[in-house]
């Protein structure tokens, strides 16, 4: 992808991103992602019904790495079955990781698909990840 | 100065993160090499000769602690680092000596390490916490703390330097303050040991804590330096080998005298050998020309900021070698990655204070923190980084 392309698409993300702020509402899940070898501080909240995800909501301080990866993240997921958000998620991980993965699945997203060439930005880029997947674990917790 | 004593300032970097760890110079190496090459062994015994040189050596340490700090050598206790010896103040002394509704004051500039202990051992016996208002530049005074004080003070628990706003405390009359208040007076000297003279017996402290590694020396040892009254009182954390004098199946036991009684177990023998080192080396520079040099710095980098549109300082008025700032709009990690482009080491974050940010009303800064060996081209370089900061995101996208 070119770069300015790239870079433009992070920055809109980061200046103007998608469902920042939280509301008051307990039919959602929660969490709050820190990381260990970062500062970024982040909470999440979504919602699932009838297995669809039909919200997910985020605030806090992050780098403009981890908010735009987030607010890119929660475009692509609402409207998502749970089954078809985990293979995004598992995709995009391995694309961070650089392992294999399906381009397809994982839109504007591909604009991390270098990050890895800076390997102290490789967590920001994760955090939604992590967010993301702790909720669907708990959700799993609950269901069981 | 001295920038030549330090092997990692070969390479072509500016090293802006004293307040984290410092650098080594080559005599404190030598000193941790020469002790793993030609005189590896425990302490406690001297009957062979690599024993004997240890024991001089590591025994000796004691005695530069107390000449660098002005205190008896018997009252330096060897730690594992400021944390450490926080820690053994809160639960080996407080928890002893402390009860229900005493009050300990504190302030939100605080590091976590001078704030977590105290709020478990709030939860443990119900002491109760008191933060002192700050001033308008985000400073402690004595005027505010004595507003705070009641009849049921019974402990003031501060960093004579703070890590983010770097302002030096008068701990002369804040020490005095408590000694004729019937206060005890706790000082965290993490950031003021390596950066300015500092005076245990002359300041009216009965704890100060600091680490090695934050003044040239290695990393795992620390320094808790408490009044000999007080440490005959206090309870050790750890107890085993080293620290007994004897015990029995019966559970007759006796603790071996101060301040070997706190140090259980191998201490870290290699490490408090090159501290020994760092600070006899420090002092051959001095400590007033080590601070003396930092402010200049400081001031000649608040200077040319000045101009510079977009960056907000935090602390203009501190007297230290630390500065806390932001690009405007700009997230404190974003700008640290961006500076490491010009390899220029800087800190993003809360750096440890969790609570400053009720009081600043902003969570992460970036802070430059200065040592004696970084010189105006170091600062003349962040300068230059920070005027083309316009362009941050091509660099950091
Ligand atoms: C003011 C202050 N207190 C305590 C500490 C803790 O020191 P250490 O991590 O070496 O135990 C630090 C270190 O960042 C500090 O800056």
């Amino acid at each position: 992808m070119d770069n300015d392309l790239r870079r433009e698409i992070i920055m809109d993300n980061y200046n103007d991103p998608m469902n920042k702020g939280l509301i008051d509402d307990n039919s959602y899940l929660k969490t709050r992602t820190s990381s260990e070898s970062c500062i970024d501080d982040l909470s999440f909240m979504m919602k699932i019904e009838n297995n669809i995800i039909e919200d997910i909501r985020f605030d806090g301080e992050a780098c403009a790495i981890s908010t735009s990866a987030t607010s890119i993240m929660i475009r692509i997921l609402i409207g998502k079955t749970v089954d078809e958000a985990k293979k995004i998620l598992n995709n995009y991980k391995n694309m961070i990781e650089e392992k294999d993965y399906d381009k397809n699945l994982l839109g504007e997203l591909a604009v991390y698909d270098s990050i890895s060439k800076q390997p102290n930005r490789k967590n920001c880029a994760l955090l939604p990840n992590r967010a993301i997947n702790n909720m669907l674990e708990e959700l799993n917790k609950k269901n069981n | 100065m001295h920038r030549e004593d330090f092997p990692m300032l070969k390479k072509d970097i500016i090293y802006f993160d004293n307040g984290a760890t410092t650098l080594k110079p080559q005599c404190v190496i030598d000193s941790v090499v020469e002790y793993m090459t030609n005189h590896t062994s425990n302490i406690h015994r001297g009957d062979y000769d690599a024993a004997v040189i240890t024991n001089k050596l590591y025994d000796n340490v004691r005695n530069i602690v107390s000449s660098f700090v002005n205190c008896d050598s018997r009252e330096v206790i060897y730690t594992s680092g400021a944390t450490q010896s926080l820690n053994m103040v809160v639960f080996g002394y407080m928890k002893k000596h402390l009860k229900k509704g005493d009050e300990v004051l504190l302030n939100k500039a605080e590091h976590a390490s001078n704030i977590l202990p105290w709020i478990i051992l709030s939860k443990q016996i119900g002491i109760v916490i008191k933060y002192v208002p700050l001033d308008n530049n985000y400073e402690l005074t004595l005027e505010n703390i004595k507003r705070c004080v009641t009849f049921k003070t019974k402990v003031i628990s501060l960093a004579q330097i703070t890590n983010v706003i770097g302002d030096v405390r008068d701990v002369y009359n804040i020490g005095k303050f408590c000694h004729e208040n019937n206060i005890l007076f706790n000082v965290d000297g993490a950031q003021s040991v390596p950066h300015m003279r500092v005076d245990f017996k002359n300041c009216y402290m009965d704890f100060l804590s600091f680490s090695g590694h934050k003044m040239c020396g290695p990393t795992g040892v620390g320094i808790l330096v408490g009044r000999y009254e007080l440490l005959e009182d206090m309870d050790p954390l750890c107890y085993g080998g080293g620290m007994n004098s004897y015990f029995e199946e019966n559970g007759d036991y006796e603790l071996k005298s101060i301040p070997t009684r706190f140090e259980a177990g191998t201490t870290p023998i290699a490490q408090v050998i090159g501290l020994g080192e760092a600070i006899k080396y420090l002092m051959k520079i001095g400590m007033d020309n080590i601070h003396e040099h930092e402010m200049k710095l400081k001031q000649y980098l608040l200077d040319k900021v000045k101009d510079i549109p977009n960056i907000i300082v935090y602390n203009t008025s501190s007297n230290s070698g630390i500065f806390a700032f932001n690009i405007d709009g700009v997230f404190a990690q974003d700008t640290s990655i961006y500076l490491n482009s010009y390899n220029i080491y800087v800190r993003a974050g809360n750096h440890c204070a969790k609570e400053l940010k009720d009081e600043i009303n902003i969570k992460n800064t970036v802070r430059v923190s200065m040592y004696f060996y970084n010189n105006y081209n170091d600062v003349d370089r962040l300068v230059d980084a920070l005027r083309n900061s316009k362009d941050i995101f091509k660099i950091v996208l």
